[in-house]
């Protein structure tokens, strides 16, 4: 199978679910910038996605899809360090034009995945899943009453603020990620050429900003509240 | 203004390709900046032989920049510290007094060294030989000028031809990958109308020749194109991919 045996078709494996992934998190922003302006809307989304069966099995295509971009990005990274061979370089001098992101991708993408663990934690296991189990992991209402609880969560003297910066750390991770990624699945999907190379790398920075904004405002906004500075 | 200058090379010593190799530092005392790095280098192995000693073994032809034989890591670049030019081509006003440059050859899997500073670049040669050709039947030249091509289309062709096959690009790259070598091989043929009809079975039969060999997986960091000394670009590897993806799905 030519997506698992050449190069090319494990990167278009990875360009493929890298972008689906983008644009589930463009979704996902939008939904929780609605709590900034009326969490009575927020609440009613939280009542949409919650056990409905459409919402389940976009929840199961999400971890399908996370799972194989983790799984291929793994493999690569296995056959990419067999390929540089036993001996390192003793000197490795900076090239020019290469992004620190692009050579890093892995560590962000773990950073980013061990967040992504903590964040299943707080809200899937406890909104998601409780509604599924019928409150086995949390009390149901956190489903359908997120906004109270989310908004708890982030303001809470100290621990709130603990997590709003662990979230923090979490989106510059993710911006870094997709900053090189966008650019990259789009190189790699072969819609590039001499003209469109600066245009694309600049769509994926706008892609990226695009997608970590949302998320940044909301915790900002309750960053702002947790600290008085937001009534 | 060139001055005359003292250095200490450490150079990578391995005497066969099962051998363990292992840094080793000279001096060498009054090299003109004026002088290239492979005279340097001459220069070296002279100071070497009149001590007894085993000269260091290195690739190298042309001397010009054209040919791609010499393959030198030097200083953490591939062809040295300058930018669009080969080892050859390198000085060593580029280098200041007591400084001390490391010399590496290639580290690929894919390109086992042979002896000290020289790999065997074998593998790009058996990628070329899948694919990197237009076959014609053997007769009369058609007029050159028979098949009309595009200025825009016939330069990109040219700048992708201008590729050496050094192997810098894979050196350079953390991945070990031969993309932009492929990608220039299947661009110069693809653009251009006599080289369209075999454009699909050519990228696949090369593509799977480059992973049979053990390259790695290109992720578009670009080292390749900012070391490659004939500033291929990077927009080649695109073209390979859709070449590739599109031969696929017709499958």
């Amino acid at each position: 199978m030519w997506l698992k045996d050449s190069s090319i078709g494990r990167k278009f494996i990875m360009s493929i679910s890298g972008l689906a992934l983008v644009l589930f998190l463009l979704f996902h922003g939008c939904m929780n910038l609605v709590l900034v302006f009326s969490e009575e809307w927020y609440d009613f989304i939280c009542g949409a996605l919650g056990a409905n069966w459409y919402a389940l099995i976009g929840t199961l295509g999400l971890a399908f899809l996370v799972l194989v971009h983790f799984c291929y990005a793994i493999y690569l990274t296995i056959q990419n360090r067999a390929a540089r061979g036993n001996d390192r370089y003793a000197v490795s001098g900076k090239k020019e034009g290469v992004e620190w992101e692009s050579e890093n991708m892995l560590v962000l993408g773990i950073t980013v995945i061990g967040f992504l663990l903590l964040h299943l934690y707080n809200f899937w296991f406890k909104m998601q899943l409780a509604e599924i189990t019928h409150g086995a992991t949390a009390p149901v209402e956190l489903a359908t009453k997120g906004a109270q609880y989310v908004i708890a969560l982030f303001t809470t003297p100290v621990s709130g603020q603990i997590y709003c910066a662990l979230y923090l750390i979490w989106l510059c991770a993710l911006w870094l990620h997709l900053n090189h990624g966008v650019w990259s699945a789009l190189h790699t999907l072969g819609w590039n050429n001499l003209v469109w190379m600066k245009r694309i790398k600049v769509i994926g920075t706008i892609v990226a900003t695009l997608v970590v904004l949302p998320f940044m405002v909301v915790v900002c906004y309750y960053l702002g509240v947790g600290i008085g500075m937001i009534c | 203004m060139d001055q005359y200058i003292d250095i200490k090379v450490r150079v990578w010593r391995q005497a066969g390709p099962k051998a363990q190799g292992h840094f080793e530092t000279y001096e060498l005392k009054h090299v003109f900046q004026g002088a290239s790095f492979l005279e340097m280098i001459d220069i070296l192995n002279e100071q070497l032989v009149a001590e007894h000693k085993d000269p260091v073994t290195y690739d190298h032809d042309c001397r010009e920049g054209i040919c791609g034989m010499c393959s030198m890591y030097v200083n953490g670049h591939p062809h040295g510290p300058d930018s669009a030019i080969t080892t050859c081509q390198l000085h060593m006003r580029k280098f200041h007094d007591g400084e001390t440059i490391t010399v590496e050859p290639w580290r690929s899997r894919a390109f086992p060294v042979i002896k000290d500073l020289m790999v065997d670049r074998g593998a790009y040669d058996k990628i070329m030989q899948a694919g990197g050709f237009v076959s014609v039947n053997t007769g009369g030249v058609p007029d050159a000028n028979a098949i009309p091509i595009p200025k825009p289309v016939a330069d990109e062709a040219m700048d992708a031809a201008s590729c050496i096959g050094c192997g810098a690009c894979a050196a350079a790259c953390k991945n070990g990958s031969a993309m932009l070598f492929v990608a220039a091989k299947v661009s110069q043929l693809a653009l251009l109308p006599q080289g369209k009809i075999e454009a699909a079975a050519r990228a696949k039969a090369m593509v799977a020749k480059m992973d049979e060999l053990g390259f790695g997986n290109c992720t578009n960091t670009g080292a390749c194109a900012a070391e490659c000394p004939k500033s291929v670009s990077l927009a080649n590897i695109a073209r390979l991919n859709r070449e590739f993806l599109c031969a696929k799905f017709k499958d």
